[in-house]
C-alpha cells in the first residue's frame, strides 16, 4: 500500500494547472483532497505519473450566496458546509444531505471538486447537484464551458471531463422560502456510503398542490438521477399519506440497482420506497 | 497475602501504567523501530485461490535499482536441505495433521488468494512494492474449493497426496446421547460466518542478523514469543539460544497477532541472507488476507428434552472451514466447538462431532473466545426455539438446566482425540444470571416483547455462558532487585494492550509491600528468561500473575536468609517490613533493603497448574429492529460475569467492553465474503465493516468476584474474553423474539440489514 512513484506540480494558476493536465495527456492527474485518489494510488489501481496539486489555486474555496443560488468553489470542502450557518435557509437540503459525508479526517479535507470528479454513484454531491438541476463549470485549455449536473455523470466513477478540464464551481439554484423537502438515506454505519439514498423537494402552490418535484436517487443506481416517474406521481397533487406512499411505489419500480456485496438488487429497491416515503413524509410534516 | 497493608495495589482501580506513555505518544510500536542499514520486504501474494505454480520470473525485478533480493520457495529449499519449512503445530499437535501444515513460501502449489509467493527486499518499502510489480507469474488455475460442502465432495483435492480433504474429525461425548429417547426433540442447521480479530496495528518484524555471533534478533514478538522462537530457530536451523524475539508495543492480538506466520521465517530468511537489518509491516490488505481467519463453521445440533423443559442431550455435526492449510493453533476452534457446545448448562447426555474442512481460503487460528462464541450461538439459538416450542419462559428454560453451586466441579463431555477432559471449577452461575435479568430490567421490558412502537419492534434476548481461561502447562517470573531498591519484575506473559504491565505491577507490589512506582515490568522476550509460555487462553493474570506470587515468596526468603548473616540470627527470626527491609524479630535491629542483600539479588518463581478457570455469566440484549430496512438498533446490552478475584476492576471492565464490541461486530458487522474462484471480496475496510465509536453506545458490564477460583493463589480466573462468548447468541434471540410476529428465526450471522431485510421478506410470502 505504498505509493507508487510520480511527479508531482504544485501550481499557483489556474491556467498553469490545466497546461500541466493538458501535457500529461491523460497521465496527469488533479490532486484535490487526496481522500479517493490517494487510497486508489496505494492500491495501485491508478499510477498517474504527475500529480497536479490545486492547493494554491486562488478563489476556488469560496461558499458565495446570490439572487442566483449558492456558488461552491471545486475545493470547498464537507467542514466549509458544515459550519458556513448560513446555508441552514440559503440551501438546507445541502447543509443535510453533506452531514452524512464520511467521518471526521475525512471531512476536514474531502471537497466538492474532488468528489464530483470521482463520480461515486453513492456519493450525496452529486445527487443533491442532479435533484437541484446544479450547472458545473468546467475549465480546460479551451476555455471554461458551463455542463449541467444531469449531463456531467456518465456511470460510476465515470464522466465528461476531459482530460485537461477542471471543475472550477458548482452552482445550485436559488431555494425558494416555503419549498418543502427530505432527505434520507441508508448506510450500514455513521458515514458509510449510502446503500441507497434520496433528496427530494417539491413547491406547494396555494392549495397546498405539490408543483415542481425533484426526486433524486444515489446508491441505489450506476450514476446520481432523477426520477421522472415518481416525480410525476407526487407533482399535481395534494402531498398527503397517499400520493406519498404512491410516489415511493413508483420510485421503487423506476431505478434500476445494481446488487453488490451489502445489497441485492431487491433491498435496494425497497430501501428506495422507504427512504422516499419517509423523506416525502418529512416534507410534508 | 495480607489484603489489609498499606500497598494492597491488588484489587485496587488504578490507572494503567501503561497510558501515560501510549497517550502521549511515546510508545514504539514495530513499524517505530529504525536501524542502520536496514532493507524493507514486501510479498508478492497469490492472486488465484488454487493452481499449480508454472514459473516465476524474478529476473526483471531482482534488476531494478534499490532491490536487494527476491526471494521465491527455490532459494529457500536451496538454503534447508531441498525442503521448504512448515509452519508447526503448536497446539494439540496430531500426526494425521502434520500432512495439512503450512510450507513458509508456497511450493508448487498455492492454495488461498495471499500466499505467500515470492519475497522482495529493497531500500525502502515503495520500492519493495515495484519490485512486486516486475515479477513474472505463470500459475496453472486448478479449480478452487470455496465452501464445506465442496470440499467434503473431495472430487477437488488441495492436498493431492492426502486422498481428502478433512484432515480430521473430533468426538466430544458423554453418557449416550444416541440412545436418548426424549418427548421433545428438534434439530437446527446454524452457520457462523468467517470473520475474525482486525487488530489496529498490523503486525510487523524487524529481523536483525549479527553474522560474527551468528544470532538473530527479531522484533514485533507478540503473545507466545518463546514458542515462535522455538519454531523459528527450528526452521533456520539454528540453536534457540541464538535466536531473541522482543514485543515491542503492540496494539492488539486477540490470538490472532503474534503465532508463527510464514513472514516470521521470511523476513528472517533475508536478513540472515543479506545480512542487513529487515523489516516488514503488514499492510491493511494484506492483514485482511493473510493473518489468520476465523470462526466459520456450519453445524446441524439437535436438543433432547423432557416437556418440562429438562435437557436430556444435545447431539451435533459442525463442519469447521479450516481454510487452506492447518495452521500453529488451528485445532483449538474445532474442539472448542465439540466440548463447550453444552457451556454452563447440565447436559448428562451428549455426542458431538466437528470435522475440519480445508478449502481454498485464508487458513484460520484462535479468535477471542474461540469456538465458544461460535457454539453458544448454536446452543442459545437452540434453546429459544424450544422452549418457544415447549411453551416455556426462555428464561425459566435456562434456570432449569443453569448448573447449581452444588454440582461443581462439573464434568464437560471427554473430547477426542487426544483424549482431553475437563470440568468447572467453581462458582454460583444462577447469581450472574439474577443479576443480568436485574440489570436490565427484564421483568418490566419482557412486555416489550415483539411489540411495534413508533415502526420498530422490540425484542429482549438472554444467555448464559461460560468462559475458560488460565491454560497451562506453566508459567516463569524473575525478580530482581535493582541498586536503587526497587524490583524488576521480569515475566514470560505477553503485553497485547490488555493491561499487563499495570496488572502485573500490582500483584508484585502487594507481594513484596512495595508501592507501585517501584515496580518495573518486563515482558514478552525471550531475552529474559530462560522460559515463557506467553499471554492466550486468558492465561496471563492466572498463571503470569501467580508465577510473580511465587517468585515474590523467593525473593523475600532471599532476603530473610542474607539478612541473617548480617544480622547473625536464624532466618525463622527475620521479619520483612515496609519496601523489604528486615529485621530481627522483637524489636531488633533493621536493615534496609541495600544494607541486606547483595546488588543484583534475584529470585525466580514458577506456577505450574494443568487446571482451567471458569468465569461464568449472563448477558441480556434489547433490541429494536426496523422491519423496511432489516437495521437492528441494540438499546440495551448488558453483561454479568464473575472473573474470581479481580486484580484491577479498570482494566477488566475495559477488557469486558472491548470483547462485547468485539462479539457485536462479529454478531451484526464483520463477515470475511469469498467468491466462487476463493478471491476475498472483503480485503478492505470499506467492505470489511469494524465496529466503530458511535455504533454501539449503550453496553454494560457488571463484574462479579464472588467464586475465587480454587485452582490459583490469587484466585483469579480468565477474564479476557467471556464478554465476547454470548453475544451471537443473545443478540440473535432479541432479534426473533422481536420479530416474532413476522415468523423470522435468524439461523445465520451475520444479522446484516440485508439479511434481517430478506428473512422478513421471505417470511411474508
Ligand atoms: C473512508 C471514506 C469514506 C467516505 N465516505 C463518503 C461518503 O459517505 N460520501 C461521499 O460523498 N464521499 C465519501 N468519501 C469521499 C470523500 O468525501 C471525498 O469527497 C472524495 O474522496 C473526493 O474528494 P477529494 O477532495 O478528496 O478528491 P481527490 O481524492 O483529491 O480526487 C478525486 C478525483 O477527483 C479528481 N479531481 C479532484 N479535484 C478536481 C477538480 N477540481 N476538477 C476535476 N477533477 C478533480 C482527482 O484527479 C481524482 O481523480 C469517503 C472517503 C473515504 C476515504
Amino acid at each position: 500500500m505504498k505509493l507508487p512513484a510520480f511527479a508531482y506540480a504544485c501550481p499557483e494558476t489556474l491556467e498553469e494547472a490545466v497546461a500541466l493536465l493538458a501535457a500529461g495527456a491523460g497521465t496527469a492527474k488533479a490532486l484535490s483532497g487526496g481522500q479517493s485518489l490517494l487510497p486508489t494510488m496505494a492500491f495501485r489501481l491508478v499510477a498517474p505519473s504527475l500529480l497536479v496539486d490545486l492547493r494554491k489555486l486562488p478563489g476556488l474555496d469560496r461558499i458565495s450566496l446570490g439572487e442566483d443560488g449558492v456558488r461552491l468553489g471545486a475545493k470547498v470542502r464537507w467542514r466549509d458546509i458544515e459550519r458556513d450557518a448560513r446555508l441552514a435557509s440559503a440551501h438546507p437540503l445541502l447543509a443535510r444531505a453533506v452531514a452524512h459525508v464520511a467521518h471526521y479526517q475525512i471531512r476536514n479535507r474531502g471537497t466538492v471538486g474532488g468528489n464530483l470528479a470521482h463520480a461515486d454513484p453513492a456519493a450525496e454531491m452529486p445527487g443533491v447537484a442532479v435533484t437541484c438541476d446544479a450547472e458545473l463549470a468546467l475549465t480546460g485549455s479551451k476555455g471554461t464551458r458551463v455542463v449541467r449536473a444531469a449531463d456531467f455523470f456518465l456511470g460510476p466513477l465515470s464522466t465528461v471531463l476531459a482530460d485537461d478540464e477542471l471543475i472550477v464551481e458548482v452552482r445550485l439554484p436559488a431555494w425558494p422560502p416555503g419549498r418543502r423537502w427530505g432527505f434520507e438515506e441508508f448506510a450500514l454505519r455513521r458515514g458509510d456510503f449510502a446503500l441507497a439514498g434520496v433528496a427530494a423537494y417539491y413547491d406547494p402552490d396555494a392549495e397546498g398542490i405539490a408543483r415542481n418535484a425533484h426526486i433524486g436517487v444515489i446508491g441505489a443506481c450506476h450514476r446520481a438521477h432523477r426520477l421522472a416517474r415518481a416525480e410525476a406521481a407526487l407533482n399535481g397533487r395534494a402531498a398527503d399519506e397517499q400520493a406519498i406512499l404512491a410516489s415511493a411505489e413508483v420510485a421503487a419500480a423506476e431505478v434500476d440497482p445494481p446488487t453488490d456485496l451489502h445489497a441485492s438488487a431487491a433491498y435496494r429497491r425497497a430501501l428506495v420506497q422507504t427512504l422516499l416515503e419517509r423523506a416525502l413524509l418529512r416534507a410534508a410534516s | 497475602m495480607n489484603p489489609k497493608h498499606p500497598f494492597a495495589a491488588v484489587g485496587a482501580p488504578v490507572e494503567r501504567v501503561e497510558d501515560l506513555r501510549l497517550l502521549r505518544g511515546r510508545g514504539k510500536y514495530v513499524d517505530d523501530l529504525h536501524c542502520e542499514g536496514m532493507l524493507h520486504a514486501a510479498i508478492l501474494r497469490s492472486p488465484v485461490a488454487h493452481g499449480r505454480i508454472r514459473a516465476i520470473d524474478c529476473a526483471a525485478a531482482r534488476a531494478m535499482p534499490g532491490v536487494r533480493g527476491i526471494f521465491t520457495a527455490e532459494d529457500i529449499a536451496q538454503t534447508s536441505k531441498g525442503s521448504i519449512p512448515t509452519i508447526p503445530l503448536r497446539a494439540a499437535p496430531l500426526p494425521e495433521l502434520v500432512r495439512f501444515e503450512q510450507p513458509v513460501i508456497a511450493h508448487r502449489k498455492v492454495r488461498y488468494v495471499g500466499e505467500p509467493i515470492a519475497l522482495a527486499v529493497a531500500d525502502s518499502a515503495a520500492l519493495a512494492e515495484d519490485a512486486l510489480e516486475a515479477i513474472g507469474l505463470d500459475i496453472e488455475p486448478l479449480p478452487a474449493v470455496a465452501g464445506w460442502r465442496a470440499s467434503a465432495r473431495n472430487d477437488v483435492l488441495l492436498f493431492e497426496e492426502c486422498a481428502s480433504n478433512q484432515p480430521i474429525t473430533y468426538t466430544a461425548s458423554k453418557g449416550d446421547a444416541a440412545s436418548v429417547n426424549a418427548a421433545y426433540v428438534r434439530r437446527e442447521r446454524l452457520r457462523v460466518q468467517r470473520h475474525t480479530a482486525c487488530c489496529m496495528e498490523p503486525r510487523g518484524l524487524l529481523a536483525l542478523w549479527d553474522g560474527a555471533q551468528a544470532k538473530l534478533e527479531v522484533s514485533g514478538a507478540a503473545k507466545v514469543p518463546f514458542a515462535v522462537r522455538r519454531a523459528l530457530a527450528q526452521c533456520l536451523d539454528l540453536p534457540e539460544d541464538c535466536v531473541d524475539m522482543i514485543e515491542a508495543d503492540t496494539g492488539g492480538s486477540f490470538g490472532v497477532r503474534g503465532e508463527f506466520y510464514p513472514e516470521d521465517y521470511l523476513v528472517p530468511f533475508a536478513a540472515r541472507k543479506l545480512n542487513r537489518p529487515v523489516k516488514w509491516t503488514e499492510d491493511r490488505r494484506e492483514n485482511l488476507l493473510a493473518s489468520d481467519h476465523a470462526r466459520e463453521v456450519d453445524m446441524e445440533v439437535e436438543i433432547a428434552c423432557e416437556k418440562d423443559g429438562t435437557i436430556l442431550a444435545l447431539r451435533g455435526r459442525a463442519w469447521v472451514d479450516m481454510g487452506a492449510y492447518v495452521r500453529a493453533n488451528a485445532s483449538v476452534q474445532p474442539c472448542n466447538i465439540a466440548q463447550y457446545l453444552s457451556g454452563p448448562y447440565r447436559v448428562p447426555n451428549i455426542h458431538v462431532q466437528s470435522t475440519m474442512v480445508l478449502t481454498n481460503k485464508t487458513p484460520v487460528g484462535t479468535y477471542r473466545a474461540p469456538g465458544r462464541f461460535e457454539a453458544d450461538f448454536f446452543r442459545e439459538r437452540l434453546f429459544d426455539m424450544a422452549a418457544r416450542d415447549l411453551a416455556i419462559d426462555p428464561v425459566e428454560f435456562r434456570r432449569r438446566n443453569l448448573l447449581c453451586k452444588e454440582e461443581m466441579p462439573y464434568p464437560f463431555a471427554t473430547l477426542r482425540p487426544p483424549e482431553r477432559k475437563g470440568e468447572t471449577d467453581s462458582g454460583d452461575y444462577r447469581i450472574a444470571l439474577e443479576r443480568c435479568l436485574a440489570e436490565i430490567g427484564w421483568a418490566e421490558k419482557s412486555r416489550l416483547q415483539g411489540r411495534l412502537i413508533e415502526g420498530r419492534y422490540h425484542g429482549l434476548g438472554i444467555g448464559c455462558f461460560i468462559e475458560g481461561g488460565g491454560a497451562g502447562p506453566r508459567e516463569n517470573a524473575r525478580l530482581v532487585v535493582e541498586p536503587d531498591g526497587s524490583v524488576s519484575v521480569y515475566v514470560g506473559s505477553a503485553n497485547l494492550g490488555q493491561g499487563l504491565e499495570t496488572v502485573c505491577t500490582q500483584i508484585a507490589a502487594e507481594a513484596l509491600a512495595l508501592p507501585m512506582e517501584r515496580i518495573r515490568v518486563f515482558h514478552g522476550s525471550t531475552a529474559h528468561l530462560k522460559e515463557g509460555f506467553g499471554s492466550f487462553h486468558s492465561r496471563s493474570v492466572v498463571m503470569g500473575g501467580s508465577a510473580i506470587l511465587a517468585a515474590a515468596e523467593n525473593l523475600r526468603g532471599a532476603i530473610r536468609a542474607a539478612a541473617a548473616r548480617r544480622l547473625g540470627c536464624a532466618v525463622s527470626d527475620v521479619v520483612i517490613g515496609e519496601g523489604l527491609s528486615a529485621s530481627q524479630a522483637a524489636g531488633g535491629k533493621t536493615l534496609a533493603l541495600s544494607e541486606s542483600v547483595p546488588q543484583g539479588l534475584s529470585a525466580e518463581g514458577t506456577f505450574a497448574s494443568h487446571h482451567h478457570t471458569t468465569a461464568y455469566g449472563a448477558a441480556a440484549a434489547h433490541v429494536a429492529v426496523d422491519a423496511r430496512t432489516g437495521r437492528i438498533e441494540l438499546l440495551d446490552y448488558v453483561m454479568v460475569e464473575d472473573i474470581g478475584r479481580i486484580i484491577n476492576p479498570l482494566t477488566a471492565r475495559g477488557q469486558a467492553i472491548g470483547a462485547i464490541v468485539q462479539g457485536l461486530g462479529g454478531t451484526l458487522l464483520e463477515n470475511l465474503v469469498y467468491d466462487e474462484e476463493g478471491q476475498l471480496l472483503t480485503a478492505s475496510l470499506v467492505d470489511y465493516l469494524l465496529p466503530s465509536a458511535t455504533d454501539f453506545p449503550h453496553i454494560r458490564a457488571i463484574l462479579l468476584e464472588d467464586s475465587p477460583s480454587p485452582h490459583n493463589p490469587l484466585g483469579a480466573k480468565g477474564g479476557g474474553e467471556g464478554g465476547t462468548v454470548a453475544v451471537g447468541g443473545v443478540v440473535a434471540n432479541a432479534v426473533a423474539a422481536a420479530l416474532v410476529t413476522l415468523g423470522v428465526e435468524p439461523r445465520e450471522l451475520p444479522l446484516a440489514p440485508q439479511r434481517i431485510w430478506h428473512l422478513i421478506d421471505a417470511a411474508r410470502r
